[in-house]
C-alpha cells in the first residue's frame, strides 16, 4: 500500500446520525399520513416532506393535523405546527376520533430500551418500578400509536444499553413475545416493519418477528451492530448497503437543522 | 345555575380555589401552560396535592420541587425538547424532597379520563394499554367487554379535579372564555372539575371570532385572573413566543438541588417580597 494521503473515507462525510435520519425519511412517502413524535422522527418526517415527500401528511399528538412547518418543531406543541395544520383538533380527538380507528398509516416512535421484538421501554430504567435507576418519561402516545397505526417505523441510536434482551418496562408493544402475540393481544395495526439506527436497518423475520439485520450503514460492519445489541443478532442472507446520503438530503437536513432554535433529547 | 364567572386577582382566585391536599389539574398541551397560575400555588405554600396533568412540564417539577405534590398523575413526565425533569425524577428516584406517589397512564388514558369527567360518566373506554405493562402498575386501568361485539377493551376512571386551572387568551367583560391554536384537553379538563380558574392575556369588550377557537361560556367557569404573560415560559399564540431558552436553561437550574433552592428563594418567592 502507498503511503500517499488517504482519501476521506465515506464514513467522514456524515455523522451517523444524519445517515440514520436520511435513512428514515426514505421510508415515508407522499400520501401517507404519519403520526411524529418528537425528536428524531420529526426530523425525519420533516427531512421527508422536504425532499421526496411533500405530500406526507404529519399528525402530531397535540392536535395538529397536516402540520407543514418549515423550521423543526422544538416540542410536539410548536406554535408553528398549529399556524400550518390543516386542522387542529382537541388532544381527546387526535387519540379518539384519528389514531384509535386505524386513519393513520404509519407510527414513527424513538426508544430508551428495545428488544429482538422490538418492543419499546420509555418508563424506567432498573429492577423496580417504584424506585427505579433512573426515571424515563413514560408513555405518551406512544402504546395507542404502536397498537393502532397501520405500521410502525423506529428511529434509534443502536447500542447495547438501548438494544437489550430483557426490557425493564414494556411500555409500547412490538411484536410481543413473537409471531401471533400482536393478533391474539388485539391489536389492529401490523407493528413495526423496521428499525432504523445509526449503524443499519432491522426488520422483522416474516416467519419469527425476529428483529434482523437486513442493511448496513456505508461504512458500518456487522461486527459493529453485533458489538451494538444485547442479544445473538439475526442477520438477513441477503444484507445490504444503505445508499449513503445524496448532496440534495444532506443539504436539506443540514438547513432543517439550523432552524431548530434548541436542542434536541 | 348560571352563575358568571367572578373577575378577581391571581392570588385571590389560588387562595379560595386551591386547599392543602386537593386534586389539582394544571392543564395546556406545550401551549397556554399555566405558569403565574402554578408559582402562585408554590408562593402561597400549598402541600400534599395531586397533581393531575398529561405532560407535567416544567410547571410541575417546579412545583414537585417546591413540595407542594404527594402525588402526580400523569402521561408523559419530560422537558420537551431538552430531556429529562429533574425534580421529577429526584422525587422518584431519591424521595426528594419528599416522596412522590405516581398514577401513570398513556396519552390517549388520559384525554380520555378527562372526557370521562367533563361527560358525567364513571369511566370511559379506549382500545388501548393491550400488552403493555401499564396496568399491572396502575390500577385505574381494568380490563371491559363490549356489551355487544365481545371485544375486551380499556377501561379508565373519570377524572374529577377539585379544581383546574388554565391559561387562556382572552375572555369578554362577561367572562366568557376564548382560546386557540392547540387547545389540547382544557376544555375537558374544566368541565369535569368542581371549580375553576382561567388566567387570560386580556379582558376584551367583545370577544372577535377566531379559526379553531375554543370558547367557555362564563357560567362554566368559576374565576377569570387577568395575569398577561401568565403561561410563559410556555407561550401564548398570537401574544407571545415559546420561550425556549427558558427550557434549555432549566435542564440546569433543576439538576442541582442547591440551584434549584436558589432558583426557588431568589427567582420565585423574593420579588413577591412574601416572607417565607
Amino acid at each position: 500500500m502507498s503511503a500517499s494521503v488517504q482519501p476521506p473515507t465515506l464514513a467522514q462525510e456524515w455523522s451517523a446520525d444524519e445517515m440514520m435520519t436520511i435513512a428514515a425519511a426514505r421510508q415515508l412517502h407522499a400520501g401517507d399520513t404519519c403520526f411524529v413524535g418528537i425528536g428524531l422522527p420529526s426530523t425525519a418526517a420533516n427531512l421527508a416532506r422536504a425532499t421526496h415527500a411533500q405530500g406526507l401528511v404529519l399528525i402530531y399528538e397535540s392536535g395538529c393535523i397536516g402540520a407543514k412547518p418549515t423550521r423543526l418543531p422544538l416540542s410536539i406543541g410548536d406554535g408553528v405546527l398549529a399556524d400550518t395544520a390543516d386542522a387542529v383538533v382537541s388532544v381527546p380527538e387526535v387519540f379518539n376520533y384519528w389514531l384509535q380507528p386505524g386513519r393513520i398509516d404509519i407510527g414513527f416512535l424513538g426508544a430508551a430500551q428495545l428488544d429482538r421484538f422490538a418492543n419499546i421501554n420509555t418508563t424506567v430504567i432498573g429492577d423496580t418500578y417504584d424506585r427505579p435507576r433512573v426515571r424515563l418519561p413514560g408513555a405518551g402516545g406512544a402504546p395507542e400509536i404502536a397498537a393502532s397505526c397501520g405500521e410502525v417505523v423506529v428511529i434509534v441510536r443502536q447500542t447495547k444499553r438501548t438494544f437489550v434482551e430483557t426490557l425493564d418496562f414494556v411500555t409500547s408493544v412490538g411484536f410481543g413475545t413473537g409471531a401471533g402475540d400482536r393478533e391474539r393481544l388485539g391489536l389492529r395495526g401490523s407493528g413495526p416493519r423496521m428499525v432504523i439506527t445509526d449503524l443499519g436497518i432491522l426488520q422483522p423475520d416474516p416467519q419469527t418477528c425476529e428483529l434482523t439485520l437486513t442493511h448496513l450503514h456505508p461504512g458500518k460492519a456487522v461486527d459493529d451492530v453485533r458489538e451494538a445489541t444485547g442479544w445473538p443478532l439475526a442477520v438477513s442472507a441477503s444484507l445490504s448497503t444503505t445508499e449513503p446520503p445524496t448532496d440534495h438530503e444532506l443539504a436539506t437536513l443540514r438547513s432543517l437543522e439550523a432552524t431548530k432554535s434548541g436542542t434536541d433529547s | 345555575m348560571a352563575e358568571p364567572a367572578r373577575v378577581t386577582t391571581l392570588a385571590e382566585a389560588v387562595a379560595s380555589l386551591v386547599h392543602d391536599g386537593d386534586v389539582v389539574a394544571l392543564e395546556g398541551f406545550t401551549h397556554l401552560i399555566p405558569f403565574a397560575a402554578g408559582h402562585e400555588i408554590i408562593r402561597q405554600g400549598r402541600r400534599d396535592l395531586t397533581l393531575v396533568r398529561m405532560t407535567p412540564d416544567l410547571v410541575y417539577d417546579q412545583l414537585i420541587g417546591a413540595g407542594c405534590a404527594a402525588k402526580l398523575v400523569f402521561s408523559w413526565g419530560g422537558n420537551p425538547g431538552v430531556g429529562s425533569l429533574h425534580r421529577f425524577r429526584d422525587a422518584v428516584e431519591h424521595n426528594w424532597p419528599r416522596p412522590l406517589e405516581l398514577e401513570e397512564h398513556s396519552h390517549a388514558g388520559m384525554a380520555n379520563r378527562y372526557v370521562a369527567g367533563a361527560s358525567g360518566l364513571p369511566f370511559a373506554i379506549l382500545r388501548g394499554y393491550s400488552g403493555t405493562d401499564l396496568p399491572e402498575r396502575t390500577p385505574n386501568i381494568k380490563p371491559v367487554t363490549c356489551p355487544f361485539t365481545g371485544e375486551v377493551l380499556a377501561a379508565v376512571p373519570a377524572l374529577q379535579p377539585d379544581v383546574t386551572i388554565i391559561h387562556a387568551q382572552r375572555a369578554d367583560a362577561d367572562g366568557n372564555v376564548q382560546m386557540w391554536g392547540i387547545t389540547g384537553v382544557q376544555k375537558e379538563a374544566v368541565l369535569a372539575a368542581r371549580r375553576s380558574l382561567v388566567t387570560v392575556e386580556e379582558i376584551v369588550d367583545a370577544l372577535t371570532p377566531v379559526p379553531g377557537q375554543v370558547v367557555l361560556p362564563t357560567w362554566a367557569v368559576t374565576a377569570i385572573a387577568v395575569v398577561p404573560g401568565g403561561a410563559h415560559p410556555s407561550y401564548a399564540q398570537g401574544y407571545s413566543e415559546r420561550d425556549n431558552d427558558y427550557y434549555v436553561a432549566w435542564d440546569a437550574i433543576s439538576r442541582d438541588r442547591e440551584a434549584f433552592d436558589r432558583w426557588l428563594q431568589e427567582q420565585l418567592l423574593a420579588p413577591v417580597g412574601g416572607a417565607g
